[in-house]
């Protein structure tokens, strides 16, 4: 059941990204541009209704589906790791023009050569790996 | 029906993608999808390798599925929900891609000329694809989440760390697309 209901949701998900053409190239490109509202629009709109129902969740005692508390992690303090980590995420995100969701999503779209990219992706998550204890967090 | 088969608008796609973040939160499970990458190197041996993959990757399972969704997701958003996937960018970006080369622009859903089927055995195209998913898969751990972790959770959560991740996202964006694309393309 449980299985089931995390198939579904990814299944949405796969779908959401595709027709809103967030797993397009061209999509991201145009957004770094800065030359259509579409992209801003999907981030500011998700973030908008995000915002609410994180908040509803906090602040009515509503329980998950399967009756257990909700728990929210907040993230650790630094600067550092998430300005260098994110500026290096986001030199490949517009490089492949695809994040880590979209990709899988590109696959089923029938795109072979995005299998290198997601292949790639993991060895640079296995090289940061290595890598952790070396670099300013 | 029809809007169905046409690209879906943002007021749609934006509310989606944060009502399965809170369906996935009431399931019990937090969005964010690069965390999938670590697991998938852990299930390669990568814990023989180092600490960092030393963990229970069957906890992680459940995201796992999560990606077989969004595959399966893809293929029916493409070949089931779509009648042309050619993505209808404004002119002048059609225009600009055009001078450096990119004749799919607007014709297409991804651009043929990298992520066409025979680009598979063009050195370039390759080393973009190399570089792009490496970079992504380094810089989403390196920051701790991606697009969805930090941009649609955190700061739906109302996270500075997710903050900083996010204009560090958009400071990568914008060097590689206004000053390495033409040195690039």
């Amino acid at each position: 059941m449980r299985t089931l209901s995390y198939l579904l949701i990814g299944i949405i998900f796969g779908i959401t990204m595709f027709k809103s053409e967030a797993a397009s190239w061209f999509r991201i490109y145009e957004m770094f541009r800065f030359e259509s509202f579409h992209m801003y629009g999907i981030i500011g709109s998700a973030l908008l209704v995000g915002i609410v129902l994180v908040q509803l969740i906090k602040r009515v005692p509503i329980k998950s589906f399967y009756g257990e508390p909700i728990e929210f992690t907040p993230k650790d303090k630094s600067f550092s790791r998430y300005m260098y980590g994110g500026i290096v995420f986001g030199l490949g995100w517009a490089l492949a023009g695809a994040c880590p969701g979209p990709m899988f999503t590109l696959v089923g779209a029938g795109y072979i050569p995005i299998l290198i990219v997601i292949f790639s992706a993991i060895l640079g998550t296995f090289v940061y790996g290595l890598l952790k204890d070396k670099l300013p967090h | 029906m029809n809007w169905i088969y046409e690209p879906w608008p943002w007021y749609v796609s934006g509310p989606l993608i944060a009502f399965i973040m809170f369906l996935l939160l009431m399931v019990g499970k937090n969005f964010g999808m690069s965390s999938n990458l670590r697991t998938m190197c852990t299930i390669c041996g990568a814990d023989k390798s180092a600490e960092f993959f030393k963990f229970d990757w069957k906890k992680q399972r459940w995201n796992l599925i999560v990606v077989l969704g969004a595959i399966i997701g893809g293929f029916i958003g493409s070949h089931l929900l779509s009648l042309d996937t050619s993505v209808a960018i404004t002119e002048n970006t059609i225009a600009d891609l055009k001078s450096l080369g990119f004749d799919s622009a607007g014709s297409a859903y991804l651009p043929t000329e990298l992520y066409g089927i025979s680009q598979l055995t063009d050195l370039k195209s390759l080393a973009v694809l190399i570089l792009g998913g490496f970079f992504v898969g380094f810089g989403a751990r390196y920051a701790g989440g991606c697009t969805s972790g930090h941009a649609i959770s955190g700061l739906s959560n109302l996270q500075i760390p997710s903050l900083i991740a996010v204009i560090g996202f958009f400071i990568g964006g914008l060097v590689m697309i206004h000053f390495l694309f033409p040195l690039i393309f």
